[in-house]
């Protein structure tokens, strides 16, 4: 594997607020690697420090295997598509596109209006210039808009120009800050599929700043989740799900959020918690505190209480037409379990009845109590896909 | 289907009399309310704007003289009189030239020092309350300031250009020297309400705008100011632009003060030529068609901004 980007130790204060705490982050030359985070979490300032756009407090940032902390953001071969995309408004969608390449190709006296057109050489970069603002145009579909000004595009085609504008000079690294939080959310899917197979095509390495979920997991060969200026951890999608290392990082990805129950062990091998005493080996002594992180599709409707079955009263359905979300007031627990049921499930009572949830062990993730993940090493749990082999 | 057709024709044959009737009679109701919420304003508009301008159209056609019993219609002699008279084709040429010297000085320095103060991290305030020092003050007062600095042998800058051996011209009462220093006291007054208004131009601009460049690669100061920068202040600019001009054609108080028109009507402007003939020689008729020329001008320059400049500096 080429070394793609390495972020090492990167650390940055505003003023007396740290809001990157060291860090360190290996991205595969080709890989499409998402920094996912709350607002504020500093996904965005990493991103803009490995752009060149801000200046780091501590650590190194290289880029293809050369150190680039010195160089200026023209001089690091990467492109970046804005949230607000950036469009420059008093030029048209043409002139938008190849202005990285005038900067780049043409000499400042080149660049000067009339004049520049009589200097020698002028005339062969400027159609070479024009043949690659054609083909990236004709590529994202645009080209029946190169001689629009932005202002008179819809929020999907300033997108794409945006996007043109960073492929067209065929930069090594494409950075994106949240380049979809701006469209509807039809669009945005639409935009999601095509941003998708834009890395495909291109093959480079892309490093993708979002805090929707959804876009981090379809989008992503590896999710980064960040909060509070920390990478909480680096991995797959399924694996950012379905193997948490860290208490908040089940907690913010998931959608219905992750149920936490705390619990207390009676004994080796069980788990009390919510209400109901569940045959978990945790490792653990007696007595000792441990939560419980059951994902919504870890619960099975069933006719009966038995062992291992969590009782409460049914406080709300939600049918989404595939699936069944059912919120359940578990007596003990303050906030409601949220179970996935199938939809198609007759057995499930209207609201204010009693419902019985057996709990899938083998989908239940353990955790400290200051967050981080305990893996006993009898307990069942998915196997984790092996990740990539670092460079 | 049938039934709705049948119910439908009937409420149509019955219903249009009264309906007519009410709907006439709230009509009338409104337009009344109408015309009364409206009326005051109408009447100021007409007293105070449209009356006064129709005034001095109908005063200029005539040989009035401020005071006099009687008047006669004189048609356009007024006009003719006034552009074959080298006084005033004077007046009109120097007003132009000031113009053309304080437009684009006071945009270009107010620009330069919004950047400066934008660019700069400390005493921001401090120095943007200077430059807008000289807006606020009375300019009548400031002249007189001017006046004691630039006189002959006591002022300070005779002294100053004295001791490094320069020239000391008598900058008011030479006929060279005259127009370019009212024009430097215009540029000094009026650069801080450029400042100003650039400064705010500037914290408009979206900084992704200037992140996009960087990357992009226009880094440079001057590519940034092309790229970026300037276009992006374009409507601010437009303004200042437009709102110096019809300061600088206006210009009066520095020439009454300082100069009175001369020497030998070097710095005789549009509005103290209006003012000498209106109010000095008391020839109102020919002081109107010297009004209607500026009002000309003003107009023109306006509506310039309107329909030209306007359409070119935004983009959406």
């Amino acid at each position: 594997m080429k070394p793609g980007v390495v972020l090492r130790g990167i650390a940055k204060s505003f003023g007396p607020t740290p809001v990157l705490r060291g860090v360190s982050l290996d991205i595969a030359e080709g890989e499409f690697l998402t920094l996912l985070g709350p607002s504020g979490c500093g996904k965005s300032t990493l991103l803009r420090i490995l752009a060149g756009l801000e200046t780091q407090d501590d650590g190194t940032v290289s880029i293809g295997g050369r150190p680039v902390d010195a160089l200026r953001p023209k001089q690091r071969d990467v492109a970046m598509v804005f949230q607000s995309y950036a469009l420059y408004p008093h030029l048209t969608v043409g002139q938008n596109l190849a202005l990285p390449l005038r900067m780049r190709r043409l000499s400042k006296l080149q660049r000067l209006p009339l004049l520049g057109r009589a200097m020698p050489g002028t005339r062969a970069l400027a159609d070479g210039i024009a043949q690659d603002v054609a083909r990236t145009a004709a590529a994202l579909e645009i080209d029946h808009l190169l001689d629009r000004k932005p202002g008179q595009l819809s929020g999907g085609q300033r997108q794409r120009v945006a996007v043109g504008r960073a492929m067209v000079r065929q930069p090594a690294v494409f950075l994106m800050d949240e380049p979809l939080s701006n469209l509807d959310a039809k669009l945005r899917v639409a935009m999601r599929a095509e941003i998708k197979d834009l890395h495909r095509r291109l093959g480079v390495t892309f490093v993708y700043v979002t805090h929707d979920q959804a876009e981090a997991m379809t989008l992503s060969d590896r999710v980064a989740v960040m909060l509070e200026g920390e990478l909480l951890q680096v991995a797959r999608p399924r694996d950012i799900y379905a193997d948490p290392e860290d208490r908040r990082v089940a907690e913010f990805v998931g959608s219905p959020k992750i149920n936490l129950v705390d619990g207390r062990v009676p004994e080796a091998g069980f788990v009390d918690a919510a209400g109901a005493t569940l045959a978990l080996d945790t490792g653990l002594d007696r007595g000792s505190a441990v939560t419980l992180g059951l994902r919504p599709e870890a619960f099975l409707a069933t006719e009966r209480p038995g062992p291992g079955v969590v009782t409460g009263a049914v406080r709300l359905l939600e049918h989404l037409g595939s699936d069944l979300y059912a919120h359940v007031d578990v007596p003990g627990l303050g906030t409601p379990l949220i179970a996935r049921l199938p939809a198609e499930d007759d057995g499930v009572p209207a609201n204010g009845g009693t419902l019985h949830l057996r709990t899938r062990l083998d989908q239940a993730l353990l955790f400290a109590p200051d967050g981080r993940r305990m893996r006993p090493a009898k307990a069942k749990r998915v196997t984790p896909l092996p990740l990539r082999e670092p460079a | 289907m049938a039934v709705g057709q049948v119910s439908w024709q009937r409420a149509e044959a019955a219903g249009p009399r009264p309906a007519t009737a009410l709907a006439r009679k709230r009509a009338f109701g409104e337009a009344l309310a109408a015309g009364l919420l409206a009326g005051p304003a109408v009447l100021l508009l007409f007293a105070l704007f449209l009356l006064p301008t129709l005034a001095v159209f109908a005063i200029a056609v005539t040989d009035w003289q401020f005071g006099a019993r009687s008047l006669a219609f004189v048609g356009l002699k007024n006009f003719a009189e006034l552009f074959a008279d080298p006084v005033f084709r004077r007046s009109l040429l120097n007003t132009v030239v000031y113009v053309l010297i304080v437009v684009p000085a006071t945009v270009g320095l107010g620009l330069l020092v919004a950047l400066l103060i934008e660019s700069g991290q400390r005493l921001r305030a401090f120095y943007r309350a200077v430059h807008f020092l000289p807006y606020m003050a009375t300019l009548a007062a400031m002249a007189i300031a001017w006046e004691a600095l630039l006189h002959p042998t006591i002022g300070i800058v005779n002294q100053a250009l004295a001791s490094v051996g320069l020239p000391t011209p008598n900058w008011l009462r030479d006929e060279s020297t005259v127009l370019p220093v009212l024009a430097v006291i215009g540029i000094w007054q009026g650069l801080g309400f450029a400042m100003v208004l650039f400064l705010a131009g500037l914290k408009a601009i979206p900084a992704d705008l200037y992140d996009a460049a960087e990357v992009d690669g226009a880094d440079a100061t001057f590519d940034r100011l092309g790229l970026v920068t300037l276009p992006m202040l374009g409507p601010v600019m437009m303004f200042v632009v437009i709102v110096t001009a019809l300061r600088a054609f206006e210009v009066f108080d520095t020439v009454k003060i300082l100069t009175q028109g001369g020497p030998a009507k070097a710095s005789e402007v549009l509005l103290h030529t209006l003012y000498v003939e209106s109010f000095e020689f008391l020839r109102t008729g020919y002081g109107a068609a010297v009004t209607i020329v500026f009002l000309f001008i003003v107009v023109a320059l306006t509506l310039l901004q309107a329909r030209v400049l306007d359409r070119r500096v935004h983009y959406s």
